[in-house]
């Protein structure tokens, strides 16, 4: 799978209609850590904020500014522009509990993704 | 440069430092391309040296530089460097310097699965090829062992980091902070094994001291010792003892002392120029007159004397030397001669070095007169105030400056021992010192050693008169020094000693002539004895061997009359048999 070059986004129209979840995944090429994260993010976002949610997709090597201008230094880095305060989770998103955890989302539902 | 040197060419190629000194202990730079890791505690000035190695780098050699603050923000930086009379900014504009300070919010991060420090690379990579870096200062990258929740994977990314540098080929400099026992605390050596560059800086009896260290230095000879350094306006100096090398030019020129007597003990005409004197003695003795007498002389040349005085003042010196006739006030205010009066406590030796640089920069003075060097060792122990004295003493030849130096020596001890251990550094030593005799007590002065010139080995009673120093001939013999009626005496009784020696002589020659004849008639005795002996033995063998042939005879005539079976064997059964008749037959007599 390659990764799009250009941020794509995905939002739906349920959940909570005053947050929408902008979460952007700073990635260096399709190295299959960062593919791995991709769809880990998606799923997690369809589980958790389904059609309320964006994801960003930066890919590093196309915009190598951007690394000093986010003090991205982990790769891959998830961040969570919104809601504020920014967070940000480091790794391929395997360990779902501090994926999770790290994003604060607003109820711990049991629904654990596959 | 080492035998068991690893590298596939012989040399490793070096990046000058710019850094005054350090150019010299590591005999000509950091390892070109490769990482140097600098270490050191707080305060101990790392985050300057690596600093200070981009922007000369920048300035001198056109190497531009990457610096990466992970503690500092690029204010601080800016505000830290300026300090150093750099102008970063423009350092900045001109594409010659590129300040990043990496953040990393620990807080607000939580770790999700596997990852690695590629954003980091590609910020790095990003900066070094903006503006062509071919230096690079990560200061300090440790820190991102308390930030980021993984050291495994960090250690891996780092290993790859300075591959990574070593590829590009930029001479990377990274600091660290000291830990206990290890040179940082994150073991960074692991990485550079390259070069491992120690500071330190510590306060001892509340005087403050830098000091550098080459821990390692792999495939290049470099300086092993503690060496001080200084941080002031215009960067960091690190003071090697040895800067001038061998290739030191050496004056043929001779300046007199001032004192005509002392100028024909060192051969006839003076110290050389450029030479270093050391003037040692006990209190009283005299060294700072000899001393202010050579400034005299110098000023007279119509040269420069710079007089460091620790323990006078100027004042204070010119009164005193005014009572013995030298009135050194003229030089002064023609400006031939300026005081310096140094506090040795109130500073650090390093501060002292570095004033004493200042001043002879300023001053351009062809003689430097230190009195006394002594007071080296309030500043420090006797081992740092020695090598302060070697760097003095090393610089001042270095430019060609006649130095004496005087040094106290406490009474009671040996006076040639010198606790500062400088004896090899100095080319000229004079030994002042009281002799007491006869109810007089008398000054002497004796050279010790004057390189590279036919000097007296005599000693000379010297005296304050009030004209000035004078030299007179003492007598030098097995028991002493002696002046006047006392020298008389001493030589009278050394002739008289003498004949008694040459009797002494005629004496044991003849006993000696005795003795031999002696020993030789023994030898002839011995002799006869021996023959009278031999002979007498080599009857008795005569005698035994006939004996033994009368034997043989016997028992064959026994055997024949006994009717013995001749079908035997004749020799052994019958040499049982026979004896037995032998016992048997010398029993019978009996």
């Amino acid at each position: 799978m390659n990764l799009p070059a250009e941020p794509i986004s995905d939002t739906a129209t349920r959940g909570d209609p005053e947050q929408t979840w902008l979460l952007r995944l700073y990635v260096a090429g399709s190295t299959p850590r960062c593919v791995a994260a991709l769809t880990r993010l998606k799923e997690v976002c369809e589980a958790f904020f389904p059609g309320n949610h964006r994801i960003e997709v930066i890919d590093l090597l196309d915009h190598p500014e951007l690394a000093e201008r986010d003090e991205i230094l982990a790769i891959p880095t998830l961040v969570r522009q919104s809601p504020l305060p920014i967070r940000k989770i480091i790794g391929d998103l395997s360990d779902i509990h501090n994926v999770l955890a790290g994003l604060q989302t607003p109820t711990s539902r049991p629904s654990k993704p596959s | 440069m080492t035998a068991q040197n690893k590298q596939p060419v012989g040399r490793v190629a070096k990046a000058p430092s710019g850094i005054r000194g350090l150019d010299e202990i590591t005999f000509g730079g950091l390892p070109q391309g490769r990482p140097t890791l600098v270490c050191g505690g707080a305060g101990s000035g790392k985050t300057l040296l690596a600093l200070e190695f981009l922007a000369r780098g920048a300035i001198e050699f056109d190497e531009p530089g990457l610096f990466v603050g992970f503690e500092e923000t690029a204010e601080e930086l800016s505000a830290n460097i300026a300090s150093l009379g750099f102008d970063l900014e423009k350092l900045v504009t001109a594409k010659k310097l590129y300040l990043d300070h990496v953040k990393f919010d620990h807080v607000h991060t939580v770790e999700a699965g596997e990852f690695d420090l590629e954003g980091l690379f590609i910020r790095l990579g990003r900066a070094i090829d903006l503006i062509g870096a071919r230096r690079v200062a990560l200061d300090t990258i440790e820190s991102l062992f308390a930030r980021l929740p993984n050291p495994v994977v960090l250690r891996a990314e780092l290993q790859r980091l300075f591959r990574w540098f070593k590829d590009r080929g930029v001479t990377v400099v990274m600091t660290g902070e000291r830990g206990g026992g290890l040179h940082t605390r994150s073991e960074l050596e692991e990485y550079v094994s390259d070069c491992v560059i120690k500071l330190d800086h510590r306060v001892v009896d509340g005087v403050s001291t830098r000091r550098l260290r080459i821990v390692k230095y792999r495939g290049s000879a470099h300086g092993t010792n503690e060496y001080p350094f200084l941080i002031d306006d215009s960067g960091i100096s690190v003071l090697p003892i040895t800067s001038l090398g061998l290739e030191q030019q050496v004056s043929y020129e001779r300046i007199s002392t001032g004192i005509p007597r002392l100028d024909m003990m060192l051969g006839g005409e003076g110290y050389y120029r450029g030479s270093s004197i050391l003037l040692s003695g006990t209190s009283g003795t005299g060294k700072s007159t000899v001393a202010a007498t050579f400034a005299d002389a110098t000023c007279r040349r119509g040269e420069r004397c710079l007089y460091l005085a620790f323990e006078e003042s100027k004042s204070q010196i010119i009164r005193n030397m005014r009572s013995i006739g030298l009135d050194l006030e003229p030089w002064t205010v023609s400006g031939k001669l300026r005081f310096v009066p140094l506090r040795p406590a109130s500073s650090g030796l390093e501060t002292h070095l570095n004033s004493i640089h200042r001043q002879v920069g300023e001053f351009q003075p062809d003689a430097v007169v230190i009195d006394p060097i002594s007071s080296f060792m309030h500043s420090g122990s006797p081992i740092e105030a020695g090598n302060v004295v070697l760097r003095i003493v090393d610089f001042l030849k270095s430019r060609q400056i006649t130095a004496v130096l005087t040094n106290l020596v406490a009474g009671g001890t040996p006076e040639k021992a010198t606790d500062l251990n400088i004896s090899s550094l100095i080319d000229t030593w004079l030994l002042l010192r009281e002799v007491e005799l006869g109810g007089e007590r008398n000054r002497v002065i004796d050279i010790v050693k004057s390189r590279g010139m036919a000097h007296s080995n005599q000693m000379r009673e010297f005296r304050l008169t009030d004209q000035g120093i004078e030299l007179v001939d003492v007598y030098r013999g097995s028991e002493g020094v002696l002046t006047g009626s006392m020298r008389l005496a001493q030589e009278a009784k050394e002739l008289a000693s003498g004949e008694r020696l040459l009797a002494e002589v005629e004496r044991k020659k003849s006993l000696l002539d005795s003795k031999r004849r002696l020993t030789m008639s023994r030898i002839d005795a011995l002799r006869l004895d021996f023959e009278t002996e031999e002979q007498e033995i080599q009857a008795a063998i005569e005698e035994a061997e006939q004996r033994k042939d009368s034997l043989k005879r016997e028992r064959v005539e026994m055997s024949v009359s006994r009717g013995a079976d001749h079908t035997e064997n004749v020799d052994q059964p019958n040499d049982l048999e026979s004896s037995q008749d032998q016992t048997v037959r010398q029993r019978d007599p009996s």
